[in-house]
């Protein structure tokens, strides 16, 4: 009866939760001047017009591109500087430790808006701007701070007599780590890999500032449409459906690693 | 738990310092740099402690800090334990696992403009399924004229957007307690509660200090989404400490207020990060020794 009573509610919650994109993607399937004339609790006449205009422009898809280079480039270099670090946080103690830990997560405290200019200037001056390494790049201010935060609660939850017997047993770091320890933590390696790839995903202000054209990211070239032509509420709509797609896939890869846990029981 | 002592862990360290340093300290100097500095085109002189005076007696700046605390602590309050609720109902195994996991996921992948977006699409009276709806069961609803629906509009959105962050926080956190503590606390004969209570709760303190300080840090950040949905309005009712900054910055380009604020700014989130840091860390400590 409990159990029942979760489900539902659960249930609910996932109603209510997909609601709003429900109404975006029946926004997206109609005209503007469907959605402007008369409200309709589904997509009556529906249309892909939007999703095809998308899909041919190569000033709107190339975003979808863009971003999904800078974004993988900075998943890969979030979580391959982040496993180590986490690794030496949650093992060992030495000189300023705590202090380091603790300044890696202000990096993401600071408000956006100033730090844009000498951001800009920056890159500029490293001859980075408008590169995908260069968003990839900035975004790791506040992913890898992140990465190493999450990775080494979970590396702390390992105890240390794996890593003794491993080194008893004649296992050098390296071969340790990749073959023993990355796969017994591979739950939370999963969970960081979504959270790096997600907020550099869903980062707007860097991503636009370091851009001019070439490495421009989705949800800029969203914005600069929707001024241009006074609300497209259909085009808008496919665009924000289509930048959920990617995301999506990814945690479809790692939901197996989320679901399992660690495998304790098996060392 | 006592850990090794080696300082060569710093060249574990070491690649992620380089590479957080890269992006952190020119643009944090550049902007201490700014902050005691009037700039014209083509010259600068130095005003010393002046714009820090000059935002710190600011009444407007004031509210809109009321207002970020205010915003910040609903978040808080709201997101966490609703969070948690959602994790521990969540499936275990089965297909319903993967289920809940990519459909939770949804709200966090889209970009923070867009989220805006959405609501303004969501909750408008003439097309929006949730205005409509309230407007039509008699209630007057207007997110653009009266504060409050402005407020109950981005606290629903925010909710929406951020509650499964913490909820695929906290569940990940569950899932890695192992199996044996709850074969256990079944043997004990304890109550779902006490379960909760004495493993769970324990247990999910890391990743739960990781999500309340993502949320309060985010929250006392946010900017594209109410920028999207109300532009601070109506009147100055929703204009966070983030967007107030923008319209100086960028609205005046009055670039040395703006750094002297930012660098306020900064050290209000550091401060209070820290203090929640340091509670996170402490509490239940005594308790665990069992």
């Amino acid at each position: 009866m409990k159990i029942r009573k979760r489900t539902i509610g659960l249930a609910l919650y996932f109603g209510l939760l997909l609601l709003p994109i429900y109404w975006m993607l029946n926004m997206s399937l109609r005209t503007n001047a469907d959605i402007l004339g008369v409200f309709s609790l589904y997509p009556t006449d529906i249309t892909f017009g939007n999703y095809i205009k998308i899909f041919t422009d190569k000033s709107w898809y190339s975003g979808y591109i863009n971003s999904i280079i800078y974004v993988s480039m900075n998943t890969v270099i979030s979580l391959s500087v982040a496993l180590p670090a986490a690794y030496a946080f949650s093992r060992y103690r030495f000189l300023g430790d705590k202090h380091l830990f603790f300044w890696l997560l202000t990096n993401r405290m600071a408000p956006a808006a100033v730090f844009l200019l000498p951001f800009f200037e920056l890159y500029q001056t490293f001859d980075l701007f408008d590169t995908h390494i260069a968003v990839a790049l900035a975004h790791c201010l506040f992913n890898v701070p992140l990465a190493v935060w999450i990775l080494e609660g979970f590396m702390s939850g390992i105890p240390r007599e794996i890593d003794e017997t491993a080194f008893i047993d004649g296992f050098g770091f390296p071969r340790f780590f990749m073959t023993i320890f990355i796969p017994l933590i591979r739950a939370g390696v999963g969970v960081t890999a979504f959270f790096c790839f997600m907020f550099s995903w869903v980062e707007l202000l860097l991503a636009r500032t370091l851009t001019a054209t070439d490495a421009k990211p989705i949800a800029a070239i969203m914005t600069r449409t929707v001024s241009a032509t006074g609300l497209d509420w259909g085009l808008l709509s496919a665009a924000g459906i289509l930048t959920i797609v990617p995301g999506a896939l990814v945690i479809w890869f790692v939901r197996n690693h989320l679901a399992k846990g660690f495998a304790m029981g098996r060392v | 738990m006592d850990k090794w002592e080696d300082n060569k862990a710093w060249f574990l360290v070491l690649p992620v310092f380089i590479i957080v340093a890269f992006s952190a300290i020119i643009p944090l100097m550049t902007v201490v740099n700014y902050s005691v500095q009037d700039i014209f085109p083509g010259k600068r002189v130095f005003v010393g402690a002046e714009w820090f005076k000059e935002v710190l007696t600011s009444h407007r700046l004031h509210s809109a800090l009321w207002r970020q605390f205010l915003f910040s602590g609903m978040v808080l309050l709201i997101e966490i334990p609703l969070g948690i609720i959602i994790a521990l109902a969540m499936p275990k195994r089965g297909w319903g696992v993967s289920a809940s996991l990519v459909t939770l996921a949804l709200p966090l992948l889209i970009p923070w403009n867009v989220i805006g977006t959405i609501w303004i699409i969501f909750t408008r009276p003439d097309i929006g399924l949730f205005g409509a709806t309230i407007n039509s069961l008699g209630i007057t609803f207007d997110h653009t004229s009266a504060p409050l629906d402005a407020w109950v509009t981005l606290m629903l959105m925010e909710v929406w957007h951020w509650t499964p962050l913490v909820a695929l926080l906290a569940y990940s956190g569950l899932r890695a307690i192992p199996e044996a503590y709850f074969q256990a606390a079944k043997i004990d004969g304890a109550s779902a509660w006490a379960t909760f209570r004495y493993i769970q709760l324990p247990k999910m303190r890391g990743v739960l200090t990781i999500a309340i300080l993502l949320r309060f840090m985010d929250s006392f950040l946010i900017y594209a989404e109410p920028f999207v949905l109300t532009g601070g309005g109506p009147g100055n009712s929703t204009t966070f400490l983030s967007i107030y900054l923008v319209k100086i910055a960028v609205g005046s380009f009055d670039l040395g207020p703006a750094a002297a604020f930012s660098l306020i700014y900064f050290v209000i989130i550091l401060l209070f990060s820290w203090l929640f840091y340091q509670a996170l860390q402490n509490v239940g400590k005594g308790e665990n020794n069992g």
